[in-house]
């Protein structure tokens, strides 16, 4: 296993809470990439070189996804990579523990993405307990509602943790006000109908709908979409704070290997 | 989102964000429709003239006199048109999509039965359809997949995970989650988030309304036992909702597969190896690995072979209201042909679940008792499996022939 990131003296997202981390990146930034990457695919190995190579060309936050055999929200591309890693044998301890090896050695706060019963078959509290321990600062669940999700806002408070909001285009003001509500860190706002990985049109409509999250919410902003050039990172400036590449890296990784995932991220900014 | 929609521990609804108002307008479009009275009429109209409601009750005479113990009635489900209950729901939920005034409709299905009532409703009513079915379940209901395309839905085989009905359900929500603007979502079972399990159980109480009235009228007094087949729960929690409140036995029938000692089975509350979890999104009873996995099912029967079982079932079981049984494929198999042979009816694989435990019931009760089976459907889409079962020689001989007529 061989990794460049460093390991500074001055771990600033150890100490500093995610949205306070997110602010000081974009006194130097623009805006932050995060992008993300399912557990144990293609294996933990790989995985490790991957965020390596991703915060070696400049990724500011990284979501890890601990795979399910439903993931409903997800397109083909994730969705196969859940199934792969799964049937490579990959654990949710095992994930857990892959988490706080990666946490020790990259200088970027990571996350937690994966889908409801990963955590409730592990018995939340106890999961968020873990999830703390090992140094995340934050989870993403999508199948999860703040309606449905008492026991987990309840957790990941008493954990200092951030419950990761998520907005999307059918999403009403008053709803968005409401989900606020419960939100630390950021707000992820998805771009668009549909599962992870189709394509976005960056639109007036889009500029629209960001300005209306904007106006919901005082978190910095996340959006998700179809990241592929620079041209999309130079529209996002300014109306988003943090932009999600979520399949693209799965798709470049396949495609050309690892070593070009980080090309393609220098390209970007 | 108010009304959560659970049923003890069970229920909920665990959906991404991008579809909340989806399910408010459903729910709320629901709510109205069941407020309406002019809404059941109507439903009643469609369901009397363009299917066979009221569905016969039958006395199975010869099977009573070979088991010599209760008298066995049949709900004979497989009478509606396309051959089974799911005509039920899918006509409800097509007046639904009138009134809400989308456009498309969508289905997941395992046996098939699902996916040729959506897209015979979907002719009916002039939608655009498709249907979804996992890959496992489209090589052993081909005659389904046949007629659905007939009917012109567009049928989409489902290739991960166990390609099995969850899967599908998966697939289902994914379409769902990009069109939801024009496309309806016609869940087949009593599963999958709120209002999902009411509103299937809602259109699919009409069975159980039925056979109460049917079987006092006949006998002047009711069944000691009611027994139905649960795949996901609709056609079981149909005729159960007609009796829940008798002093009534219901039993409901799980696919057992090839043993519950073997985990090839769909054995949810009448096997050890389920436990609570959330997906597809609703909280119940799921076959799952301790990690919270779906483990692989397995069922004869396609419409049996899934990892979850309804909420509103799970909450029933759990406070003892419904017993819940599970019978191996090779037990469905003889009660599939003995009652062919003695009736000269065709229970769906499905249905003979409930059969081949009422079978093994009905000897040990007395000549005053009755019991009650539901056909949920007719067995005609089986055709592959049951000649497969039998090793049928001659249907081999014509399957071959066919072969060498289409040519290489
Ligand atoms: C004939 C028949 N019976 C039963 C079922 C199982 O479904 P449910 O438990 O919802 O009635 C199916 C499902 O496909 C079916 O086709």
């Amino acid at each position: 296993m061989m990794h460049n990131g460093k390991i500074s003296s001055d771990k600033r997202h150890e100490i500093m809470a995610l949205e306070s981390y997110i602010r000081a990146v974009l006194k130097e930034k623009d805006i932050l990439l995060m992008t993300h990457l399912i557990i144990g695919y293609p294996s933990f190995e790989e995985c490790f070189r991957l965020i390596d190579v991703m915060v070696g060309a400049g990724v500011d936050l990284m979501e890890l996804q601990i795979p399910f055999s439903e993931p409903i929200a997800d397109g083909p591309v994730i969705l196969r990579a859940n199934h792969m890693a799964l049937e490579n044998g990959v654990t949710v301890q095992g994930c857990l523990d892959f988490a706080r090896s990666v946490i020790r050695a990259f200088d970027i706060p990571f996350l937690l993405m994966t889908y409801y019963n990963i955590p409730f078959t592990y018995n939340t509290s106890a999961f968020v307990s873990a999830m703390a321990k090992t140094g995340l600062k934050g989870a993403i669940i999508p199948d999860l509602p703040p309606e449905e999700g008492h026991d987990y806002l309840e957790a990941m408070q008493k954990e200092g943790l951030d419950p990761i909001v998520i907005f999307s285009p059918t999403t009403s003001y008053e709803r968005m006000k409401y989900l606020d509500s419960f939100a630390r860190g950021f707000i992820y706002c998805v771009a668009r109908r549909g599962v992870t990985g189709g394509d976005t049109i960056l639109s007036e409509k889009l500029i629209f709908y960001l300005g209306l999250c904007r106006k919901a919410s005082n978190l910095p902003l996340a959006l998700g979409f179809g990241l592929k050039e620079k041209a999309d990172m130079v529209f996002l400036k300014g109306k988003a704070d943090i932009a999600v590449m979520g399949t693209q890296t799965i798709r470049t990784m396949e495609k050309e290997g690892i070593a070009a995932v980080g090309e393609f991220i220098r390209r970007l900014r | 989102m108010n009304s959560r929609g659970y049923y003890g521990e069970f229920g909920g609804a665990f959906i991404p964000e991008i579809l909340i108002s989806t399910f408010e307008e459903l729910v709320d479009e629901f709510e109205k429709a069941k407020a309406d009275p002019a809404f059941w009429q109507k439903y009643m109209h469609i369901m009397s003239t363009y299917s066979c409601r009221p569905t016969p009750l039958t006395f199975a005479e010869n099977l009573t006199s070979l088991f010599g113990g209760a008298r066995i009635y049949i709900k004979r489900e497989d009478l509606n048109h396309t051959g089974a209950h799911k005509a039920n729901n899918v006509m409800g939920q097509g007046l639904l999509v009138k009134r809400m005034g989308k456009t498309r409709v969508i289905a997941e299905t395992g046996a098939g039965q699902h996916g040729v009532a959506t897209a015979t409703m979907a002719a009916r009513f002039g939608f655009r359809c498709t249907i979804y079915m996992g890959e496992v379940d489209i090589e052993r209901q081909r005659p389904n997949v046949f007629w659905m395309e007939r009917l012109g839905a567009q049928v989409i085989p489902v290739r991960d995970g166990t390609r099995t009905l969850k899967d599908a359900i998966n697939e289902a929500f994914r379409d769902w989650v990009t069109n939801m603007h024009d496309t309806h979502y016609v869940l087949g079972t009593a599963c999958g988030p709120h209002p999902f399990p009411e509103m299937v159980s809602y259109f699919q109480s009409i069975i159980g309304e039925e056979a109460r009235g049917q079987i006092i009228e006949r006998e002047g007094k009711l069944p000691s036992r009611v027994y139905a087949c649960v795949g996901g729960g609709s056609n079981a929690l149909g005729v159960f909702s007609g009796f829940l409140d008798d002093p009534v036995q219901l039993v409901a029938v799980e696919a057992g597969g090839k043993g519950l000692n073997t985990g090839r089975h769909a054995a949810r509350l009448s096997s050890k190896d389920a436990s609570v979890g959330v997906a597809q999104g609703y909280k119940t009873y799921f076959l799952q690995d301790s990690d919270g996995q779906m483990k692989k099912t397995h069922s004869v029967a396609a419409g049996l072979d899934y990892v979850g079982v309804s909420p509103i079932l799970a909450s029933l079981w759990q406070e003892g209201r419904v017993r819940f049984e599970s019978v191996m494929d090779s037990e469905v198999l003889d009660a599939f042909s003995l009652t062919l042979k003695k009736e000269g009816l065709v229970p769906a694989l499905e249905s003979a679940h409930a059969f081949a435990q009422a079978f093994k019931e009905a000897p040990h009760l007395s000549s005053d008792d009755i019991i009650l089976i539901n056909q949920s459907g007719r067995g005609d889409k089986d055709i592959f499996t049951v000649a497969d079962a039998y090793n049928d020689a001659q249907w081999q001989d014509f399957i071959r022939q066919k072969a060498r007529d289409y040519g290489p």
